[in-house]
């Protein structure tokens, strides 16, 4: 096994190009994980904690471009948290203090977890995953990208630079069902923001994002459609009957948040 | 809450004082050496080449390639075992690596030693095993009827109850009074408790090391290092002489060191290479490294006189032992002892069977089958007073046994039994106030997932009370060696091997000796079986008891030797119990005075919410009240009653190894899940000092009842806040609004 | 691969296997195995470091990400003769008891009064939340944190 440790942005694109098979780090809350347990043994590793430009987060155009390797923690707080609400709220359900400090949106979305915390609201948001090479840039959006249970839509020699999304200006939120009260992967999450139209979407009940959205006028039926649309499993962290009830319920008392 | 902190001083403490923890230092530092911080010269690390199927027949095993590969020094299986092929704690029926057959996921096969972890990893990857997979036997109730796993019995032999149905491990029948006795109103139900992990911090770890001479020096933790020693050193075909053990750091026990793991896979391989060889397992491993929580099934009938007098309880328990013995034979036993509570009841028939199955061990835990028939019992009670209209406290003190009643083995209540004191003294505490909304998310059930501002939420107060034998029972030989020397400077030593898991022994050990040498010029010298004789098993809630008798006893001697004269002194003394006799085989009865020598009472007023729509909760407070005889250290004894009713409220509301057809499917943190800092209720806790007359200065060991009356306690109060029956634990967001049991 | 980390102030360096987390290096190749081992998954906090003064899990840092920065571990806190404010108050409280979690804790504790130099009780415990301790219910582990902050420990 190799390390890579580029130092720039265009020196970790020419790596990637040159080595496809390295697995890119950043934070290293799922690959470590991984090769910790032995489950993975890649031919190599990108390390990409060195290039500052992923780091960085700042205003552009009516929205923000937030870098892949911006930390949940990071996005808890300041700026970020007050233009991106729901997406705070969802960090702050991630993990420990420690694994916010250290996990990433990029790694998020790269992981593509139906239980990845960050996706329902950057979903919601409308976000667009910005995916470069040495090619060039192209944005991709956050339900496109996440092609099914732990896929993604980014080429061999592509890497996540960025996200891009602007803020909802209306009322969201986010909202998360986990067997203890802290420290927990979803058993079933929902991002929600009202405006004039009701959106919503869900993690860990289905494999691939899901927006759902209805004129606020709907209101009323919105949590119903909003279950009808998930399609959960049976698996060792709840059933499939609970997730559609919770999801339910969860999108009731977020509207009811919300509308308020 | 106001906190009155009543900080100790190191190293001076006193039998009864708040003494500080003489590791206290070292372990906030980082520098206390626990047994995966090892590490020896020109070490070998070793790697544990496990089954994937729960049941299958070995075919072959092929270890050609692993040899070859780079660093590997040793590739070993069952034919490279000099000695006996199988161990075991009270049974030999365990392999030391598989030799025809698997019985559990992630059973042991073979051995690799290489110079880096991942070198080994590679290896064992290339010991090629072709299984003839097997139909496992998952379910306790079919294992009655399934092809038996173990050929003969290996249980049989040992005077317990002739039983012919396959895979039973050991049947208890305990017949008390007139089981046919009819009582006014009667209440049934059906309980179920799932597999609970120690979840100890620190996995299975040591460091074994040839002493160039053919012998070896094993570091391990462990729970009880002679009993290791008389296991191992037969597998390695070694005189026990030639085998030491010496405790290494424990990172956590709670019944899970008390079977070997990986102790004579690290001595095979260091033997083999004569090189040192450290084994450390990671969490997923450690889940197959030791025995778990029994899983239950209950059957359970109260019978009550209108006044809420119960005249006659039946319970039929069924216990899930898995693949080998391991206990299963005590916790049946404990199981059934212990089935209806501390209560005084004249009739009762009460049925306890442990069987194998192709799940996974399971064996001694924290509160060792009293936590299984306490959840069922205390949902009982719940059950009747709500039956008759009476205040639930109410029918507990009304039905309270005390000194000179009669359990249902027949034995006669002696020496310190304060159950209707420990509940009156949990029924005093006052639990908080309901706090108003808005709440920060975090004190709302759900947590940090933000999912309720109060929406759905209730809130409800449960009650319960559990109790456990303490020391070992049933004629166990059951001893504690201390020595003590005297030096001429005035100082002492004392040797104990009682094993220092976390619990606080140590300090027990040194109070006594300062108390009872007036110095305190005292040194605990490191625990092994080189030194001293054996401290039998740090389980049972036995050492307070039995380290501090046995220390005091050496003092005493130590100091007439003295006052004889003698400048230097050394004396070994070996303290017994009073002693305890079997269970009739047929009866349950008892066939001397007692089966059990002492018992320990704890109660719990538990206030939960749970949010009904998501089936969400949130512990809110645990008053707890526990009997401690006398407290030797009070600043250790709350932290036993703090941290036992963490692990009974795990157990209740999210602990549970889950597996399919045999497989484990949640073997990590991630979905293991043992609480945190956000799920840990306030305490109020109360320690019950009634003086036992034949404990160590009045005191008895409480290491266990607090996990037995927590999770009965916690499921009370979330049934009363639920409205929902919650006959299963860990109960889940299911059950709470009613999807499910 | 080598690499080199500042440890607690002091430069080190060491040989490592390019797979092997910052946790195993500081535990088994620099030295410091006062962080521990307990999950190497990032869910029990017991290998909890500071990574250029950001508390971080030392299991899930490839020790290659580490090379060049600064590392402070359990070692790296108090003195041979002053304790912390925060292991001192561990100690004094009973918050230990196997302290296998103790050195992640008073790590986490520690970064914790750093930046909040009064915390609530929810402060504390969600700031503690991924630090597993099986042994003691977290009572006096709070009840820790408390007086270590009544001392001033932050300030």
């Amino acid at each position: 096994m190799d390390v890579l440790t580029p130092r720039s942005l265009s020196e970790a694109l020419a790596l990637r190009e040159a080595h496809p098979e390295a697995l890119p780090i950043q934070g290293g809350t799922d690959v470590m994980v991984g090769l910790n347990f032995d489950r993975a043994h890649p031919a190599a590793l990108l390390n990409l904690n060195e290039v500052v430009e992923l780091r960085e987060w700042a205003p552009s155009g009516d929205g923000y471009r937030i870098g892949a390797g911006v930390t949940y923690a990071e996005m808890m707080s300041g700026p970020l948290a007050a233009e991106f609400p729901a997406l705070a709220e969802a960090s702050r359900t991630v993990g420990s203090p420690q694994i916010r400090n250290r996990g990433t949106i990029g790694g998020n979305l790269a992981t593509a977890s139906p239980a990845g915390d960050s996706i329902p609201p950057l979903v919601v948001a409308g976000a667009e995953v910005e995916c470069t090479s040495v090619r060039g840039a192209r944005r991709i959006p956050v339900a496109d990208f996440v092609t099914g249970v732990k896929r993604n839509a980014l080429a061999a020699d592509e890497l996540i630079t960025a996200i891009h999304l602007r803020p909802s200006g209306v009322a969201e939120t986010f909202l998360k069902v986990g067997p203890r009260n802290a420290m927990v992967i979803a058993v079933c999450s929902l991002a929600v923001s009202a405006g004039d139209e009701l959106r919503a979407a869900f993690g860990s009940a289905s494999p691939r994002p899901v927006l759902v959205t209805a004129p606020r006028g709907e209101a009323a039926t919105f949590p119903a459609q909003v279950a009808a649309a998930a399609s959960p499993i049976d698996d060792v962290r709840g059933t499939a009957t609970y997730r559609r009830h919770a999801i339910e319920v969860l999108t009731r008392r977020a509207l009811e948040r919300c509308l308020a | 809450m106001t906190v009155v902190l009543t900080p100790g001083k190191l190293g001076v403490g006193r039998v009864g004082d708040r003494a500080l923890r003489s590791d206290g230092t070292p372990k906030v530092q980082g520098q206390f050496a626990f047994a995966s911080d090892m590490i020896a010269p020109g070490m070998l690390w070793g790697h544990t080449v496990r089954s994937p199927h729960a049941h299958a027949e070995i075919v072959e095993i092929d270890i050609s390639e692993a040899v070859a590969m780079p660093g590997v020094h040793a590739v070993l299986t069952h034919a490279d075992v000099p000695g006996a092929k199988t161990y075991g704690l009270e049974f030999a029926d365990q392999p030391v690596l598989a030799i025809d057959r698997v019985r559990y996921y992630g059973e042991a096969v073979a051995l690799v030693a290489a110079e880096h972890p991942e070198q080994a990893r590679r290896a064992a990857e290339l010991v090629k095993v072709t299984y003839r997979e097997l139909v496992p036997v998952t379910d306790m109730e079919r294992a009655l009827e399934s092809a038996p796993l173990h050929a003969g019995k290996p249980t049989a032999g040992h005077g317990y109850r002739e039983d012919d149905r396959p895979n039973v491990v050991r049947h208890v029948v305990i017949r008390h009074g007139d089981p046919d006795v009819e009582g006014d109103v009667t209440v049934t139900g059906t309980y179920e408790l799932g597999i609970q992990d120690q979840a100890f911090l620190g996995p299975e770890s040591g460091l074994a090391v040839p002493d160039g001479e053919g012998g070896i020096d094993i570091y391990a933790a462990t729970q009880w290092l002679h009993v290791d020693r008389r296991q191992i050193a037969p597998c390695l075909n070694l005189p026990e002489q030639q085998v030491r053990l010496h405790l290494a750091g424990v990172g956590g026990a709670f019944g899970g060191r008390e079977d070997l793991s990986m102790q004579i896979h690290a001595a095979l391989l260091a033997l083999h290479t004569n090189r040192p060889v450290k084994i450390v397992y990671n969490r997923e491993e450690s889940f197959f490294g030791h025995v778990h929580r029994h899983p239950a099934r209950i059957w359970a009938e109260h019978r009550a006189t209108r006044e809420g007098r119960i005249v006659c309880v039946k319970m039929r328990i069924l216990l899930d032992g898995g693949a080998y013995a391991s206990s299963s034979t005590a916790v049946a036993a404990n199981a059934a002892s212990f089935a209806i509570g501390p209560y005084a009841v004249a009739n009762a028939l009460l049925e306890a069977t442990a069987v194998y199955t192709n799940n996974p061990p399971c064996g001694a835990m924290r509160g060792f089958g009293a936590v299984q028939t306490c959840f069922a019992a205390e949902a009982q009670m719940d059950k009747l007073a709500d039956l008759l209209g009476i205040d639930p406290i109410e029918l507990r003190l009304l039905n309270a046994a005390a000194p000179g009643d009669v359990l249902p083995t027949g034995q006669r209540i002696e020496g310190s039994f304060p159950v209707a004191a420990t509940i009156r003294a949990a029924a005093a505490l006052e639990p908080p106030a309901p706090e108003p909304l808005p709440r920060d998310p975090l004190r709302l059930p759900g947590g940090a997932g933000n999912t309720t501002r109060g929406e759905g939420v209730k809130r409800g107060i449960g009650f319960a009370v559990g109790f456990k034998n303490i020391m070992f029972s049933e004629g166990f030989d059951d001893s504690t060696a201390a020595r003590v020397q005297l030096f001429a400077d005035g100082s002492a030593e004392v040797h104990c091997a009682s094993a220092e898991v976390g619990q606080g022994v140590s300090d027990v050990i040194l109070q006594v000796a300062r108390t009872e040498l007036g110095t305190d010029l005292v040194r605990l010298a490191p625990q092994t079986t080189a030194t001293v004789g054996s401290g039998g098993s740090t389980s049972a809630s036995r050492q307070t008891w039995m380290a501090a008798s046995a220390v005091r006893d050496a003092c005493r001697a130590a100091i007439e030797r003295r006052d004889a004269g003698d400048a230097e002194v050394d004396v070994e003394i070996v303290y017994r119990h009073a002693e305890t006799t079997p269970l009739d085989p047929e009866t349950g009865q008892i066939t001397g005075d007692r089966a059990h020598v002492a018992f320990s009472v704890c109660a719990m007023k538990v206030v939960a919410e749970v949010d009904v729509e998501l089936g969400l909760t949130r512990i809110v407070w645990i008053g707890a009240a526990q009997d401690v005889g006398r407290a030797i250290n009070p600043l250790a004894a709350e932290g036993q009653v703090q941290g036992g009713a963490a692990q009974g409220m795990g157990l209740a509301v999210m602990e549970e190894i889950q597996t399919r057809n045999g497989l484990i499917t949640n073997a990590s943190f991630t979905d293991y899940l043992i609480p945190t800092a956000l799920d840990m209720p306030a305490m109020d806790v109360v320690l019950v000092e009634d003086p036992d007359p034949a404990g160590p200065f009045g005191a008895k060991g409480i290491g266990e009842p607090p996990t037995v009356t927590a999770t009965a306690a916690v499921a009370s109060a979330l049934r009363a806040a639920s409205g929902q029956p919650l006959t299963r634990v860990p109960v889940t967001p299911e059950a709470l609004i009613g999807l499910s049991r | 691969m080598r690499i080199n980390v500042r440890v607690n102030g002091v430069p080190s360096e060491a040989d490592c296997w390019e797979g092997e987390s910052l946790l195993f290096a500081l535990r088994e190749k620099l030295g410091f195995p006062g962080s521990k081992n307990a999950c190497e998954q990032g869910e029990c906090g017991s290998c909890s470091v500071l990574l250029d003064g950001v508390l971080v899990c030392a299991c899930l840092v490839l020790a290659a990400q580490a090379d060049g920065h600064d590392v402070t571990t359990i070692e790296g806190l108090g003195t041979e003769e002053e304790l912390h404010p925060v292991q001192a108050a561990f100690v004094e409280t009973g918050a230990v008891q196997c302290g296998f979690c103790t050195p992640g804790l008073v790590v986490a504790a520690a970064d914790l009064l750093e930046r909040v130099s009064d915390p609530s009780d929810d402060e504390i415990r969600e700031a503690l939340s991924g630090n597993l301790c099986r042994c003691t219910g977290y009572v006096k582990i709070f009840e820790a944190v408390r007086l270590a902050a009544s001392r001033g420990a932050g300030a």
